[in-house]
């Protein structure tokens, strides 16, 4: 059992908890998910790590209310514990010396983006932020993100912080101010992961985007989680879930997320929570 | 008196009632029924039987006592070589080993060997099974990776040797395959859950969310342990690579029966995992996963389920047992078919398959006569669920996180004939080593292995 040592809601809808899993902290690293369930009937989802703490032997997860399951784990409190949490999965970001880097997060996407940030700064890039999201009660961990960048850049939709358009509007800016990009990241949903890769894809500057696929076991024996990438098929849970943001087929990607929806609706109303 | 020629049937729920629940199949033998069966056996001399088990049971010896209607007796000797008896008792291709070796298929049906097995390990679990005896600790620790027939198997019998084991899991349950694949008609859950609790009480611990290669590595359990088995199975499915293959509505056969059998999506919305079934489902691959889907998909709600297979029936790797429970079912095959793309609609949803005809060709290097396509034969079968049951690789999460760890063409473990890999101290068996097999095989080779780590560490400690 996994116990919740802490719980923060950074938003309405957006939590974040940490969780004492000591095996999972001691290995956890950038760019790296883990698997939970709360209960015995529970599903197991997948949520990217947002820090980590070896000593204390921690793991820092945030995540969107936007299903049964985070609904269900958005109503737990300090003390409660998780029945399964397994971890770190996945292949961790590649980080060394680039140059300049420039970091997108888009909503609860900002959340995995942090930690990446800080390693790829600790590693000596000059690192630029963007950060973006719907209003500004959607955005998150801009302090945190602003201690570990040269140049933070925040936007929003509707402009009630920051600038108002779209995290690409500012990568078209600094692009078009010169600047040399070594590489960009870019984590949040999947059509601004997918307007910032045709962006870049213009300039041929390389671009790891981080997928969220609906995944079960998270060892790569299901396949649920497959996504195309150069024309191959790829698993987010082993091959990923970073990949060549120009290389992935991110409308096939938007179809496979949208498999459960109606079943998810259903669960949600029997349930008694509201979608 | 002269030997009964038939087998005594085994009663099981009738066709019609069945595809509509989840509940085992056969019923199993009542106890008159199965002293009658064990009376077939003539005791033959040189017991074939035997040499047709990968887990050495006595099977004369079992029968023999059961014959006498002394059941705890049987199941003792059973017991002393396999920890998982009603779950061999139910999957096993007996008819390829023990039962095909029986003397009296020489005038008729072998003797149940099989039928008798899942008799004697009902019978027992239902009386409440007998405490192991505890053993002298040797003081030396081994670690198991999965918890799948294999590692279970390697984990029972190291532990019966006075080995302390500790068994890692990946995933939140034990069984691996017993419990993400096979499905719960087949082999009820409840049934693995209780030969797991007896392996646990000779001693084996079993830790689940241990993901070994992440959450921990080879090298890092050789320094707490002195020595490790690999027993990571053939998770890696295995795909048709033609177009529409990531469509909504087409599932790996391992999705779609982990998503039902482990996660119990056949109990949705109470368990939260969902799984979805059209109308028409339609199984590619004819091996006993694929007559696992399509009978599973018209339990899940499909009107109508297909197999699809490119070359005849006389090929099909499944048991005919399992064929035979299928086309009961009613279960359609559509042979020397080859699907050539799904179709989706604007959506994104599979709404049908296209297939092309095959004829079979000379043999191939299986010794199979080989499929080969007629030109212009093209056709489309409507469907709403896709399964891919056409096999699976070896899981490289190990091999990938160990280098020194030597593997062959298909990404299994390279070993040698006692299970020993290419890295000291490390042994493997089962599916990681051989390639997608059967469950007793994978038992056999964890059996093997558990003698050849109990030979290692007799010479370690020198």
């Amino acid at each position: 059992m996994y116990e919740i040592l802490e719980k923060r809601a950074l938003s309405d809808n957006v939590k974040l908890m940490k969780v004492k899993a000591p095996l999972v902290a001691r290995k956890a690293l950038a760019g790296q998910f883990i698997i939970l369930r709360i209960d015995e009937e529970g599903e197991r989802i997948p949520l990217t790590i947002a820090d980590y703490n070896r000593k204390k032997g921690t793991i820092t997860v945030i995540f969107m209310e936007v299903g049964k399951t985070t609904k269900q784990l958005g109503i737990m409190e300090v003390g409660d514990k998780l029945l399964n949490f397994a971890g770190p999965l996945g292949a961790a970001s590649e980080i060394e010396k680039y140059g300049n880097c420039v970091m997108i997060g888009g909503g609860v996407g900002i959340a995995p983006l942090y930690p990446i940030v800080r390693e790829l700064k600790k590693a000596g890039n000059h690192v630029i932020s963007i950060l973006g999201a719907r209003n500004k009660s959607l955005l998150m961990l801009e302090k945190e993100i602003e201690e570990f960048s040269d140049e933070l850049h925040i936007c929003t939709d509707d402009g009630s912080k920051g600038k108002k358009g779209f995290v690409s509007n500012v990568l078209q800016e600094i692009i078009d101010s010169g600047k040399k990009i070594d590489i960009v990241w870019a984590i949040g949903p999947v059509i601004m992961m997918k307007v910032v890769a045709e962006l870049t894809k213009k300039y041929d500057i390389k671009t790891m985007v981080s997928l969220n696929p609906i995944m079960v076991d998270g060892t790569g024996m299901c396949g649920g989680c497959r996504v195309t990438v150069g024309g191959e098929i790829k698993f987010a849970c082993v091959d990923g879930p970073e990949f060549d943001g120009h290389k992935v087929d991110f409308d096939n990607l938007m179809l496979r997320n949208r498999r459960f929806l109606k079943e998810e609706e259903h669960a949600c109303k029997i349930a008694g929570v509201k979608v | 008196m002269a030997v009964k020629k038939e087998k005594h049937p085994m009663p099981e729920q009738d066709s019609k009632e069945r595809i509509k629940n989840f509940n085992e199949v056969p019923y199993g033998y009542s106890k008159e029924t199965a002293i009658e069966e064990a009376k077939r056996c003539i005791q033959c001399k040189n017991s074939p039987c035997t040499k047709g088990c990968p887990v050495e049971i006595d099977i004369p010896e079992f029968i023999k006592e059961l014959a006498e209607g002394k059941i705890d007796k049987a199941v003792e000797v059973l017991k002393s070589k396999t920890a998982l008896p009603a779950v061999c008792g139910r999957v096993c291709p007996y008819e390829n080993q023990c039962e095909g070796e029986c003397t009296l298929n020489k005038i008729g049906d072998p003797v149940g060997i099989g039928r008798l097995e899942r008799f004697l390990a009902d019978y027992e679990r239902k009386k409440g099974m007998i405490n192991p005896k505890k053993l002298k600790p040797t003081g030396k620790k081994v670690a198991v990776v999965g918890a799948g027939p294999a590692g279970l198997t390697c984990a029972g019998d190291l532990a019966k040797m006075g080995h302390k084991v500790v068994v890692f899991e990946a995933l939140h349950a034990p069984g691996g395959v017993l419990m993400y694949g096979i499905p719960e008609f087949r082999l009820p859950k409840a049934i693995v859950h209780a030969e797991v609790d007896f392996i646990k009480k000779l001693g084996v611990e079993i830790h689940y969310d241990v993901v070994v290669g992440k959450t921990i590595t080879v090298q890092e359990l050789l320094e707490d342990y002195d020595a490790v088995f690999i027993g990571t199975g053939a998770g890696l499915p295995r795909w048709l690579n033609i177009p529409g293959e990531s469509l909504d509505g087409v599932y790996s056969a391992n999705e779609f029966l982990t998503r039902v059998n482990m996660m119990k999506a056949y109990d949705f919305p109470h368990h939260c995992t969902p799984c979805t079934v059209g109308g028409v489902a339609a199984t590619f691959g004819a091996g006993n996963v694929a007559m696992d889907c399509a009978r599973t998909s018209l339990r899940m709600g499909a009107k109508k389920s297909y197999i699809i297979y490119r070359r005849t029936e006389k090929e099909m790797p499944a048991r005919n047992e399992e064929i035979h429970h299928a086309k009961q079912e009613e279960v359609i095959f559509k042979l020397l078919t080859n699907p050539v793309e799904f179709i989706g609609d604007e959506k994104g949803k599979l709404k049908a398959v296209k297939c092309i005809e095959m004829k079979l060709g000379e043999p191939d290097e299986s010794g199979r006569r080989r499929p080969i396509p007629i030109p212009e034969s093209e056709f489309t079968i409507k469907i709403d669920t896709a399964l891919v049951a056409i096999g699976q690789n070896p899981n490289p999460l190990v091999p990938k996180s160990f280098k020194e760890l030597e593997t062959e063409k298909w990404g299994n473990l390279k070993v040698d004939e006692k299970g020993q890999t290419t890295v000291p101290g490390v042994f493997a068996g089962g599916d990681i080593a051989t390639g997608a097999a059967t469950v007793i095989l994978a038992m056999g080779a964890g059996k093997k292995a558990a003698r050849a780590i109990d030979e290692y560490l007799k010479k370690k400690k020198k």
